[in-house]
């Protein structure tokens, strides 16, 4: 994963940085499956490395594929960056170890929804239980979310006609469809 | 000592990737690549979530009679709606670099602020 972000840094190709883009994703959704996410992970392959895509390559399409070459590379944001991964990891230290099962995050109401869920809600999924029944309203608002970015997507593409018009649409109906 | 500071590794594979995809929001002017560099970004703190659930010896949270350890299912319900959402902010960031190249002809950074500075 790392190896593949760092291509995506140096290459000047649009379109091969989209395409390792969805690599990365997809790469990330097996990382997922390996942590025991398996219902994140089939939504990072499916939307992160399908939908974005697709999405990536009809701008690509409208915009064109090749980046300039800048003429000077500033070292501000190199520092920056480094003083910043700097202090997260020294902020790590504070963190529970990889895999305790005594870390808080693991505590809480965690044990409660993995011992109750079952009778209570009777679905074996309990990420499904957590994300449609205990949690409904955030669902909700997820939804409503995405139906004010398709809003704002059409307002913003909407104004244009002739030959861009059906890339367009296609453009609308993947934001709406998620 | 050093097995307790190496028990946080995961952490650090996920500071890589972020700080991989700062440094492409940051210093690359084409805005597609930004908002790549934002996907790799966005990325990096799922992981960072996912990888706070794991319990170790766990396994997937569904239920089975046979298993007695579980991952945490928060994390996991809360990054399967900041996926949704991330991709409709992709396509919102989207939009607006198609309607840019076509209000400017161009959608790199510095060329726009030049051709501001003009107006």
């Amino acid at each position: 994963m790392g190896a593949t972000a760092i291509v995506v840094l140096r290459l000047r190709s649009l379109f091969a940085v989209v395409m390792l883009s969805g690599i990365y994703s997809f790469l990330a959704a097996s990382m997922f499956v390996a942590l025991d996410a398996v219902d994140v992970a089939f939504t990072e392959a499916a939307v992160g490395a399908g939908i974005s895509t697709v999405l990536m390559l009809a701008t690509l399409a409208l915009t064109g594929s090749r980046e300039r070459i800048p003429v000077h590379t500033p070292p501000l944001p190199l520092l920056v960056v480094l003083v910043t991964g700097a202090a997260l990891i020294y902020a790590t230290f504070d963190m529970p170890a990889f895999g305790d099962p005594a870390a808080p995050a693991n505590l809480h109401v965690a044990p409660r929804y993995l011992g109750d869920s079952g009778h209570e809600i009777g679905i074996p999924n309990v990420v499904t239980s957590v994300l449609a029944s205990y949690r409904g309203y955030d669902t909700l608002g997820e939804v409503t979310v995405i139906f004010t970015a398709g809003v704002a997507v059409m307002l913003l593409l909407g104004g244009r006609r002739g030959q861009d018009a059906g890339r367009k649409r296609g453009d609308d109906d993947a934001g709406d469809a998620v | 000592m050093l097995r307790e500071i190496l028990a946080h590794y995961n952490y650090w594979i996920v500071i890589v990737l972020m700080m991989t995809g700062f440094y492409i929001v940051v210093s690359r002017g084409n805005l597609v690549k930004k908002l790549v560099g934002l996907n790799i970004f966005q990325t990096s703190v799922f992981l960072l979530y996912i990888s706070m659930g794991k319990v170790a010896g766990g396994s997937a949270p569904i239920l089975d009679p046979d298993i007695k350890v579980y991952a945490n299912p928060l994390p996991h319900v809360l990054i399967l709606t900041a996926i949704v959402v991330g991709v409709a902010t992709t396509a919102l960031g989207l939009a607006l670099v198609v309607r840019i190249r076509e209000a400017y002809g161009t959608i790199e950074e510095d060329e726009l602020d030049l051709m501001d500075d003009e107006a």
